[in-house]
């Protein structure tokens, strides 16, 4: 109906949010009537969606013009921002910015450059950008899920690893019955991911494959190579931000330092 | 400096932790000699639990050490250290699985494993003899406590912390916990330090007695001394 009424592109793209956005207020306005109020967080988060995705839309204007070598920084803007978004998730926990950023620039960094180097990724700004910050993003995802879980799941058993510690138990040994389940946990989403692709989601990056006019069966693959390095991405990201935060969560002395009531 | 009186096990010297500006525990001086029972009893919140995690170091002083047998405890790993203050809390937090399983666990954190008849010992001494391959899901407060005992003793520690050990159970199992804590510490002459505030626990159990109000000691001697005075 819309593209009746508009046809200039532009004009049709703000119309369409703006009728994307009216479905999301609908949603807040009955969480309201259940008392639940989403108002500020969702019209804070819609707003800022919007202003950041236009942005970069217009950087990327720019960018795509220029040199491949632009991607690199692109790419490590992206980690950097992921890291700063993730850390919020383990509110409390030391240092979690820097790890954040080393997991996900490690787990997501290597898949990304070791499939450029294996001709995966094409090298051109238009590909290894969207993709990379696909990978990016689910890295940041999983890191998220990975830290809350673990700072949750520490702080549920103080009680558990401070006996450990007082057996004798090195730090690292009391704490990783709670490095697997957040490792675990935080992997699910990209594993429901992989086994229902094509059943339950086409993916957005194929169904534009399909309709930018590429073979639906190398889409169809394609879409499936993505999924796998956004899976190896996150499995890394999220292995080595929970190492890293186990180390992070003790003293020199194996003191535990995430205590309730101290974070 | 470091102690020579051989009988001393444990000696805090000027012992103090602070978080922020809240003060937990104010310039603590005591000692502790070999298979002596020392009660530290005091009101709720006055920084009994507080001195205990300092003496095993499950927190950091902010001033002052421990010596251990006349060594810094600063200068023994923690492992180490922990593993030669035996600790028993108020909850047993056993680990999912067997009884044996959670009594191994102590020896198999420095390579070491019990034997069949290790663990049986060990269950003997805590009056659950046959109770190995149980689940500790199915035991009682009372066994899970008396569990949680014979996990510390598989470590074989030259001292015990011992941080309210019956005030989670009922009356029945109470007296149970009580008779078996005397009975090791006269039977294998153990040295423990007893945090309660039943001070009449602390009279039947101890043989000296601190008392803390606000992080710091008021009065120590005797038991009857000090909590008849």
């Amino acid at each position: 109906m819309l593209k009746f009424l508009f046809s200039n592109q532009l004009a049709l793209g703000l119309a369409q949010a703006g009728v994307a956005a009216a479905a999301a207020i609908v949603v807040v306005l009955l969480a309201r009537r259940r008392q639940v109020h989403l108002e500020g967080d969702t019209v804070v988060a819609m707003v800022r969606g919007i202003v950041q995705i236009v942005a970069v839309g217009s950087i990327l204007l720019v960018l795509l013009r220029g040199p491949r070598w632009t991607s690199v920084f692109l790419l490590m803007g992206m980690i950097v921002a992921a890291g700063a978004t993730s850390a919020r998730r383990a509110k409390g926990m030391p240092d979690a910015f820097r790890v954040s950023v080393w997991a996900i620039a490690c787990g997501a960094g290597v898949v990304i450059a070791l499939m450029t180097w294996a001709g995966v990724i094409d090298t051109a700004i238009t590909t290894l950008v969207p993709i990379g910050s696909m990978i990016i993003a689910n890295a940041m995802n999983t890191n998220g899920l990975a830290l809350n879980r673990f700072r949750s799941d520490v702080l549920a058993h103080t009680g558990e690893i401070e006996t450990a510690l007082a057996l004798g138990a090195e730090a690292n040994n009391s704490v990783s019955p709670y490095v697997q389940a957040s490792f675990e946990a935080s992997l699910i989403p990209a594993i429901d991911s992989l086994r229902s692709l094509g059943i339950v989601w086409i993916p957005g990056l194929m169904a534009g494959m399909l309709l930018s006019g590429a073979r639906p069966i190398y889409a169809a693959i394609y879409q499936f190579v993505v999924l796998a390095m956004i899976f190896a991405a996150s499995g890394l990201t999220s292995l080595i931000s929970t190492l890293l935060m186990r180390g992070r969560i003790f003293t020199p002395a194996q003191q535990l330092l995430l205590q309730p009531g101290r974070s | 400096m470091s102690v020579s009186n051989n009988s001393c096990i444990l000696r805090a010297e000027n012992l103090s932790r602070a978080v922020g500006a809240k003060i937990l525990v104010q310039d603590i001086n005591f000692q502790v000699s070999r298979s002596e029972v020392l009660a530290i009893v005091g009101p709720s919140g006055s920084g009994k639990t507080s001195l205990l995690r300092l003496l095993n170091r499950l927190d950091e002083p902010t001033s002052g050490t421990v010596y251990i047998e006349g060594i810094d405890y600063k200068q023994i790993a923690p492992g180490e250290l922990r593993r030669r203050l035996g600790m028993v809390t108020q909850r047993p937090y056993l680990f999912p699985g067997t009884v044996e399983g959670n009594l191994q666990f102590g020896p198999l954190q420095r390579g070491e494993r019990l034997g069949a008849e290790g663990v049986e010992a060990l269950l003997l001494r805590v009056g659950l003899a046959g109770y190995a391959h149980r689940d500790v899901a199915n035991l009682s407060g009372g066994e899970a406590q008396r569990v949680s005992v014979a996990r510390t003793l598989a470590n074989s520690p030259v001292l015990l912390l011992l941080d309210e050990p019956t005030s989670a159970l009922d009356e029945a199992s109470k007296v149970g916990i009580e008779a078996l804590l005397r009975s090791i510490v006269k039977d294998h002459g153990l040295t423990c330090i007893l945090v309660t505030h039943d001070i009449a626990q602390a009279s039947r159990v101890a043989e000296r007695a601190l008392l803390i109000q606000d992080g710091r000691i008021v009065r120590s001697g005797l038991v009857a001394e000090v909590l008849h005075a």
